[in-house]
């Protein structure tokens, strides 16, 4: 047993499985006030950590304005792609939401690719420290302020949901359109918001990975990652996604570590999650806080 | 979706086979038929006009690709079922059939069809959750299924070769090989025939029904005694068995299967080609997926076209044509699903529809 290596997997686990879950939220956020799966939520990362990186390098800007102009570009962002593309398509069949979501994030991977590259980015450095010491592990800041951006942004949510106006309406909205309409809630607007807030939260994430790794196209393959996670933790489930996604980033790890002590199958972590998704649709589909749907003829 | 076609004043139909016949007038029979006698003659008149053999394989791959898609039209477009790794079991199928024809020895004839019934086992297993799902939750179960399946080819050397290519034998009939593009692509027209008329004919018959049942109204359905869970898996098996011939074709014409091509963009790609031909229409499949082959093509020509213009320099369009493609592809995706829902196969009948009232279409 290399425990050294095991309590490092772990810990990776969490900080990795956080920012799972943060995606994972804002997928779920869309998905219960618009009931649209967004194939596109990986490249609203991918977007948002590009645009920061841009800022930061060919600017100069200082982190946290750079941050600032990113999170409203994103913001203009998601309020127009809902705007033009998915408001034609209220009222149209599943099939036809999904697939636009599937050819927008084709669209915006290609775009990507095409303006900045194949290749991964480092951010430039923001912390003055690069590590600090935490009960005898040495831990690097960059990590430290993933975890505490993933449980802000967490927080925030919950203080949206449970405490805001605009939360409360988007919770009506997700309950039933025509009862919320009907008290004079504005659904498009709701709509609209929904799709805002879920491509900055996602950019956020995006800026985080990037500032923790690189930027790269890769960062959309969290978009992927989602999908074992909202599933576990129930497609309509807040809670839920931001549950799915600690234990999809634990389970990506521990497998990792199974792999690399016991079986040496190699790169089963990537595809562990999968298989977990498979099972969980199998047993128990409506996931671990998602309502059941029961039907009634 | 019924083929709403013109039919001529004072044709009315008295019995249930004439309802559902395939081509409601000689003329459109006979110009099914001349249509595919065009096709025949198409090597040879390819080699007559000294027209570069590039477009005899693009040709060859609007065959296979076609194939393929027909099964994802008979899922997504009849069935209302979505997938989105479709790649992966067209992947299946031709290392299945690279696998059967030269590790075991099985003739390459009867090596597709083998190929296209193991890739049918393997859609059933993965369909096997449309036991208690149904569509966006299938839609996932696809998705995993897609990385399930490139992970297990890149395992599984015994079957793929790993990294190392899988070798696939040459198409052989009666001891005569062959080799070349010019005799491949009658093996794949005489295919493609095949299979569309199976499609069509599936559709007429009460399976076909059906899966159609299914997809529009499923509570009804349900109700008038059709099994959804059986006819949820028995779809996604057909789809997979389709996606099976048009891999094991793929494979006998490259020579070689290697663990790339496979992937999710391979997926869009297919359900790009359903829904730009028309979702639900067999016919369109075959527009559809021509659509995307010759795509990239039009791409090609088009930044040819502005080589060295002021918008070339400026985008960087040539050194980036593979990323110009992915938008391209995506983009049109979102046009159609916006603008032109039904896809080609409906412009077409619009199309046809007014030439048949010329000129009083009004």
């Amino acid at each position: 047993m290399n425990m050294q290596l095991l309590v490092q997997l772990l810990v990776n686990g969490v900080i990795v499985g956080a920012l799972y879950g943060v995606v994972a939220m804002s997928f779920v956020l869309i998905y219960k006030a618009s009931q649209v799966v967004n194939f596109a939520q990986g490249e609203f990362l991918l977007i948002g950590a590009w645009v920061c990186w841009w800022l930061l390098t060919k600017y100069q800007i200082p982190f946290f304005a750079g941050m600032a102009i990113t999170l409203v570009f994103m913001l203009v962002f998601g309020v127009a792609l809902q705007i033009i593309v998915l408001r034609p398509l209220i009222g149209e069949p599943i099939i036809s939401v999904i697939m636009v979501t599937i050819g927008l994030s084709t669209i915006f991977q290609g775009a990507m690719k095409w303006i900045f590259g194949l290749n991964a980015q480092p951010f430039p450095p923001i912390f003055k420290t690069q590590s600090v010491n935490i009960l005898g592990l040495q831990i690097q800041t960059a990590y430290l302020m993933s975890v505490a951006v993933s449980l802000a942004m967490m927080a925030g949510m919950a203080w949206f949901f449970k405490a805001s106006k605009y939360g409360l309406a988007m919770r009506a909205t997700a309950f039933n359109q025509q009862i919320a309409q009907s008290l004079g809630i504005s659904v498009k607007n709701i709509f609209a918001m929904a799709w805002a807030i879920s491509a900055v939260v996602s950019a956020v994430a995006g800026v985080v990975v990037g500032v923790v790794n690189s930027v790269s196209p890769a960062l959309s393959t969290y978009g992927i990652k989602v999908f074992p996670a909202v599933i576990l933790g129930g497609l309509d489930s807040i809670v839920g996604a931001v549950l799915g996604g600690l234990i999809i980033g634990l389970l990506e790890n521990i497998a990792h570590y199974v792999d690399s002590e016991f079986l040496h199958w190699g790169n089963l972590y990537e595809i562990a999650p999968f298989y977990v998704l498979i099972i969980i649709l199998m047993i128990k589909p409506y996931g671990l806080f998602g309502t059941r749907n029961i039907e009634r003829v | 979706m019924a083929a709403s076609s013109l039919i001529p004043a004072g044709d009315f139909r008295s019995t249930y086979g004439a309802d559902t016949t395939i081509f409601p007038t000689a003329t459109s029979r006979n110009m099914a038929i001349l249509g595919i006698l065009i096709l025949v003659a198409v090597p040879t008149a390819f080699s007559w006009l000294g027209v570069s053999p590039y477009w005899l394989t693009l040709l060859i791959q609007i065959g296979y690709y076609g194939i393929a898609a027909l099964g994802l039209n008979i899922l997504v477009g009849f069935t209302g079922q979505i997938s989105i790794g479709h790649a992966a079991f067209f992947g299946f199928g031709a290392f299945a059939s690279a696998y059967v024809s030269s590790k075991l020895g099985v003739p390459v004839f009867f090596a597709i069809p083998l190929a296209g019934v193991m890739t049918a086992a393997v859609g059933l297993v993965f369909g096997l959750p449309a036991a208690r799902l149904k569509g966006l939750y299938l839609a996932i179960a696809t998705l995993a299924a897609q990385y399930i399946l490139l992970d297990f080819f890149s395992r599984a050397e015994w079957f793929t070769g790993g990294t190392v290519p899988a070798l696939a034998e040459p198409f052989s009939l009666f001891g005569y090989t062959v080799r070349s593009d010019q005799q491949y692509f009658y093996v794949v027209l005489a295919y493609l025939v095949v299979c569309f008329l199976l499609a069509t004919n599936l559709m007429r018959s009460r399976d076909g029904r059906a899966l159609v049942a299914v997809r529009d109204h499923y509570l009804s359905a349900e109700i008038m005694g059709i099994n959804l869970t059986k006819y949820r898996t028995l779809s996604f098996g057909l789809a997979a068995f389709f996606a099976g011939i048009g891999g094991a074709l793929y494979a006998h014409n490259q020579g070689v299967v290697s663990n790339e091509g496979f992937g999710i963009d391979r997926s869009i790609l297919f359900l790009a080609m359903i829904i730009i031909g028309g979702l639900g229409s067999i016919m369109g499949t075959l527009m559809g997926t021509a659509f995307m082959v010759l795509l990239p093509e039009a791409m090609e020509w088009l930044t040819a076209l502005l080589r060295d213009t002021p918008i070339d320099q400026a985008l960087a369009l040539r050194p980036n044509i593979a990323f110009l493609r992915e938008i391209a592809i995506g983009l049109v995706i979102v046009l159609f699903l916006i603008f032109e829902p039904d896809g080609l196969a409906h412009r077409w009948r619009q199309i046809k529809a007014y030439w048949k009232l010329y000129p009083f279409s009004h």
